[in-house]
């Protein structure tokens, strides 16, 4: 009976706190559909809404900065990262969590794979741009690989550790009807491991679509843009029209507001299984 | 059979293990390397052995990056730190619309920092000043991020705005391992308000506090884009963290071999923060 209570002042408390989300978020879109002269400094113009919803300011900022490529590119990027890394990542997690025991040799491969994550992107920054550019890798498809590399160490950490729930009696007796390791695997190991796939896919996923650094310093010469690195480079062209800036801003966001307010619960749930395990 | 098996797990491991040290290992060996080394990026260079690290402990520029990011890291570790806790009592409380909420809260973090720092320097820039001007605060009539006393402030701000909504969520589900009875035990005794967070829930949620410690020190030691996207290091490079002089003067400034000495002491800070870390809250836990 107790439990129907709600507690008020916890209520006002939060609903008070919400402003500095919503806020940030309403003078976004207001700047967004503003036009420069309907910019002033005093309190009522900067909170009033635009005198007209026109989506001038979306278009302009379209073109400005090739919106549709950066967007492809972004989703190609994302997209084909998140896919490799549950393929590649689970088998690697799958291959360690399952020997590391008994094999000294797969015990020092996992710890140096996990140890992977202590280096910091700015010591391999350098080096990595000589190198992709060196091998013909410095465009997308360089990235890709280089993410799938960044993340395996989290990732492979997260599904060995997943693994050590899953009893050997499965394979074991998979093992019995005939079946090879590898038909196994699939068959019967990687989809138990569904859970785990929704949370690197998520944690990989969000990562991966608002890295700036990673295509900053490997595409910096293929004229191609992601999302958020358009942002950067066409920054100067903006000038001081902040309006269409906030159009641009606020066009490279709604992807991943759309993609949060569908899939809130399997983010959250991934986020917190990821930092939690 | 038993051959089938080593075979198949050999050929899992080689190829993948090829790729991390293709792209991982050997890029960090050549840093090391360069590191030695008087490179500028391109053309010739000479190996000058330790010089680039003794000029590291002399270099202005260097240790000012290093000054700024470890007080970027502390202060905003303790801040986020404090409300995230604080946030996630109150939405783990007796609420109505619990998950609308929650959802809300999470929100920020979902958001690319680069952009998100791009919209807080236009507040900063012009919103906030106007609005102080209309009000009479003259500490805040100009923005915060063109004074190289406060600038710092405002990167503390668009960092925890955005890690504050994870550390919340980690919290809440750490209260959530927390079982009724613990309370209502702790009621009986007499427990309330901060006693009863301090002694009963605190300690029960002691991993938890671990995680978020780990995650904030680590980000907020290899924070990039939000000094990218609000000062560039300035004014007068007293924003400069690490991360970014060493993309900065690394990439195109010329100073190759010496940034990349200066990555390698990096790499060792963050791997001694981190085992040191682990060790003490690993010890803490036991103790519990």
């Amino acid at each position: 009976m107790r439990k129907r209570e709600t507690n008020w002042p916890v209520m006002v408390f939060l609903i008070l706190g919400l402003s500095t989300i919503v806020f940030p978020l309403y003078m976004t879109i207001v700047i967004a559909f503003k036009q420069p002269s309907e910019m002033s400094n005093t309190i009522s113009g900067i909170l009033s809404l635009p005198k007209t919803w026109s989506f001038d300011n979306f278009r302009e900022a379209m073109k400005v900065t090739d919106f549709w490529r950066s967007l492809g590119n972004s989703l190609l990027i994302t997209i084909v990262t998140v896919v490799l890394s549950v393929l590649i990542h689970s088998l690697m997690g799958y291959a360690l969590g399952r020997n590391k025991k008994h094999s000294k040799f797969y015990n020092f491969v996992y710890l140096f794979i996990v140890s992977g994550m202590f280096v910091p992107f700015a010591i391999l920054m350098m080096p990595l741009a000589k190198q992709t550019a060196e091998m013909g890798l410095a465009n997308w498809f360089g990235v890709i690989l280089l993410y799938v590399v960044f993340y395996m160490p989290m990732n492979v950490l997260l599904y060995s550790g997943y693994l050590v729930n899953i009893p050997f009696a499965l394979e074991e007796a998979a093992k019995v009807d005939g079946a090879s390791t590898w038909r196994t695997y699939w068959k019967i190991i990687f989809p138990i491991m569904k859970p785990m796939h929704a949370t690197v896919a998520v944690l990989t996923a969000l990562a991966v679509w608002n890295d700036v650094m990673t295509p900053l310093v490997i595409m910096a010469g293929s004229s191609q843009n992601t999302l958020p690195l358009a942002q950067l480079n066409f920054q100067s062209q903006f000038g001081t029209n902040y309006n269409l800036a906030f159009a641009s801003y606020l066009l490279s966001l709604i992807p991943i507001l759309i993609f949060y307010l569908v899939c809130q619960r399997q983010i959250l749930n991934g986020v917190v299984n990821g930092a939690v395990k | 059979m038993k051959n089938e098996r080593k075979r198949t797990f050999l050929l899992i491991t080689i190829p993948i293990l090829a790729l991390f040290i293709c792209f991982n290992t050997i890029p960090l060996i050549r840093g090391v390397y360069y590191s030695f080394t008087n490179f500028k990026g391109f053309g010739k260079y000479d190996m000058v052995g330790f010089r680039n690290y003794l000029d590291l402990f002399t270099d202005a520029r260097v240790l000012k990056s290093y000054w700024f990011t470890f007080k970027l890291a502390v202060v905003s570790t303790i801040i986020v730190n404090v409300i995230s806790m604080l946030m996630a009592l109150a939405l783990n409380s007796k609420i109505r619309a619990k998950s609308f909420f929650r959802g809300a809260y999470f929100l920020p973090n979902i958001l690319g920092a680069l952009v998100v720092g791009y919209i807080f320097n236009y507040f900063f820039t012009y919103i906030i000043p106007a609005l102080a001007d209309m009000v009479g605060i003259e500490a805040l009539g100009s923005s915060i991020l063109s004074n190289p006393d406060t600038a710092w402030i405002g990167i503390v701000i668009v960092c925890a705005w955005q890690a504050i909504a994870m550390n919340t969520i980690i919290y809440i589900s750490g209260l959530q391992t927390v079982p009724e009875d613990v309370y209502e035990a702790g009621g009986i005794d007499g427990a309330t308000g901060f006693k009863k967070f301090w002694h009963l829930t605190f300690p029960l949620i002691f991993p938890f506090f671990t995680i978020n410690m780990v995650l904030c020190i680590k980000n907020f030691l290899m924070v990039f884009d939000q000094i990218m996207a609000l000062t560039k290091g300035g004014p007068a490079q007293s924003t400069e963290s690490i991360s970014y002089l060493i993309y900065n003067n690394g990439m195109s400034g010329g100073q190759f071999g010496f940034q990349s000495a200066n990555a390698v002491v990096f790499f060792i800070v963050i791997v001694i923060i981190s085992t040191a870390q682990m060790k003490i809250s690993g010890k803490k836990e036991e103790q519990l």
